[in-house]
């Protein structure tokens, strides 16, 4: 695990550009706007939550960054060079786990290492990195053998292997029940606490990314526009009784159009 | 008085001699072995078959095997079990046993040549063994190569139509205009275009066997869900990875669909070409014994065809069930 976190230190943390990204799809031959002029730039090591209504399009700017797709117009640029194609120094951890039910759990976490024809030498890190989401001793047990919070940590050890200077994160924890939702936004901020990667993370949880985020930046509806940005003041860990804690979250769910909360 | 004697009685039994438990089933399948085995032996053939003793021996054999067994199957754990649950099988293997050689060689019911008692099967494997090993030999030689080249270029073609958008532009309009046509129509242009007999024979097994391995394993390649090509494009995976390490797993339950649809059509197929010009082979040993209306060789090398295919087909359950070890039951 110590193993982990200093290699990962090594790994330099990356900066996200995106400069007046719009997009839209054509489905059926009607024209969907889906980002509408987005423009946002991180810091290496800086914690950024994308908030807003679900189906705004948020998922669809973290596929941009990710390089699985390209913008209509705009650009975006991973430490001042701009994004083609999907590279793994970027990873993307969706909302379902997506692992590969055909591989095990070690051999899902060793995807990106195989893929590249890093396996031998880099093998070693496999069982560190499910030592750091606790799966070690799942590592020869199938994905359909797993709950859904095991699941997601397992997702979580595939890209960390890696050692990626940007993570982004398409709601990873909306599909899991709350108890289990609340210790892994825990594990996953000590994870980039020690990692030090930037996380680019996609929520429709104001709570969530005010407890994790230190910049919450909030989307508008269909097409997403920015509409406000909030800094994140408060020290790790964050405590939901706190007043500024709900102050923020009041702001926010009022910018959101929510009232009386 | 005497309920009172009766339930002491069944008391005493269960209680303190468990171990003389009887396995019925047994008991009951022996008799039927036996008396197949009497009637064998005591009555005379309306014609003679031949081997008449031999069957007799080995249907008493049988019944003595199922007597012992029924004795002594509980104190043998999982094994006797196992033999216990196929217990109705041996009774009616028994009676179809006694009633097939009465009705056939002991009153000639139903008559030769069109009939055979089991003996008269028996008596072909005596006499004519080492022809019916060469078939054998000659037949999987020729269901092999055919097999294996068939569902080897099917494999590669279906994870090129179902992978390339262009290759699947082309191909996929001929694989469905030729796949419905059975192969045995193109008989006569493969024995044009091919130099041998043989050379024809293994090319309408493979193309039988490899049109639903194509087919499904296009199927397969293109249902595969998009995401899963995402999450390896992110992880660094090239295209050979994504064919290699994602598309072909995620399609292998729809491969092995078309594995054993290929499979049962092969079978139908290699009799067939066998029984055009071949010098050897089951199907050419049935044609050949059929001209001579020799019925009794050919149910007995039907018995060893399917014998033969259904042990191919279990071996390629073992082999999915290896393969698919990820998954739960499957639905074939």
């Amino acid at each position: 695990m110590t193993a982990l976190v200093k290699e990962a230190a090594v790994q330099r943390a990356l900066s996200l550009d995106i400069r007046s990204v719009s997009h839209h799809y054509d489905i059926a031959g009607v024209r969907f706007e889906v980002l509408d002029d987005i423009s946002l730039s991180l810091e290496p090591g800086e914690f950024v939550a994308l908030l807003g209504p679900s189906g705004c399009g948020k998922s669809t700017l973290l596929r941009l960054a990710a390089g699985l797709e390209r913008p209509r117009t705009g650009t975006l640029l991973e430490d001042n060079t701009e994004i083609e194609a999907p590279d793994p120094s970027r990873l993307l951890v969706f909302q379902d786990p997506t692992l590969f039910p055909w591989r095990t759990v070690r051999k899902n976490v060793a995807t990106g290492l195989e893929a590249r024809g890093l396996l031998p030498e880099k093998a070693h890190r496999i069982d560190e990195a499910l030592s750091l989401v606790r799966l070690e001793d799942f590592a020869n047990a199938y994905p359909r053998q797993l709950s859904g919070g095991m699941a997601q940590r397992v997702a979580l050890a595939r890209a960390l292997v890696n050692d990626p200077g940007l993570l982004l994160l398409d709601e990873p924890f909306g599909k899991l029940d709350s108890l289990t939702r609340l210790s892994l936004q825990t594990e996953f901020l000590k994870l980039w606490q020690n990692a030090g990667f930037t996380a680019l993370l996609v929520t429709h949880d104001v709570e969530e990314a005010l407890l994790l985020a230190g910049r919450v930046v909030v989307l508008s509806d269909r097409p997403a526009r920015i509409l406000a940005e909030f800094k994140v003041p408060l020290d790790y860990p964050r405590h939901r009784d706190d007043p500024d804690f709900i102050r923020l979250r009041r702001d926010i769910l009022h910018r959101l159009g929510v009232q009386n909360v | 008085m005497s309920d009172v004697a009766q339930t002491a009685d069944g008391g005493a039994i269960s209680t303190s001699v468990p171990s003389f438990s009887i396995w019925h089933p047994g008991l009951v399948a022996a008799v039927f072995w036996f008396l197949t085995a009497a009637i064998t032996w005591g009555l005379p053939d309306v014609i003679p078959w031949g081997s008449q003793g031999l069957f007799a021996a080995m249907t008493a054999v049988g019944g003595g095997v199922l007597v012992a067994l029924a004795l002594t199957i509980h104190h043998l754990g999982a094994l006797g079990r196992r033999i216990a649950y196929w217990g109705p099988w041996f009774i009616a293997v028994g009676v179809w046993f006694l009633v097939w050689e009465y009705t056939t060689a002991k009153t000639g019911w139903l008559p030769k040549p069109f009939f055979s008692p089991p003996h008269g099967l028996l008596q072909v494997y005596v006499v004519d063994w080492s022809r019916l090993l060469i078939c054998i030999g000659y037949s999987l030689r020729l269901w092999g190569i055919g097999f294996f080249s068939g569902i080897t270029v099917g494999f590669a073609l279906g994870v090129a139509l179902g992978w390339s958008a262009r290759f699947n532009y082309w191909g996929m309009p001929v694989l469905k205009l030729i796949g419905p046509v059975p192969a045995t129509a193109w008989i006569p242009a493969t024995f044009y275009f091919f130099p041998t007999t043989f050379h024809a024979s293994i090319f309408l097994v493979a193309l039988s066997c490899g049109i639903p391995v194509a087919i499904l394993t296009a199927a397969g390649v293109s249902q595969v869900n998009r995401a899963f090509y995402d999450v390896a494009r992110t992880l660094g995976a090239n295209e050979r990875f994504l064919v290699l390490k994602v598309a072909v797993p995620a399609a292998l339950n729809h491969v092995f669909v078309g594995l054993f649809m290929g499979l049962y059509y092969s079978f139908a197929v290699l009799v067939v070409a066998e029984m055009l010009g071949a010098k050897y082979g089951l199907g050419w040993y049935i044609a050949f014994q059929s001209a001579y209306s020799a019925y009794a060789n050919v149910y007995a090398t039907i018995v060893i065809m399917a014998i033969l295919c259904s042990g191919l087909v279990k071996l390629l359950f073992v082999a999915r069930d290896r393969l698919l070890v990820w998954q739960e039951k499957g639905l074939i």
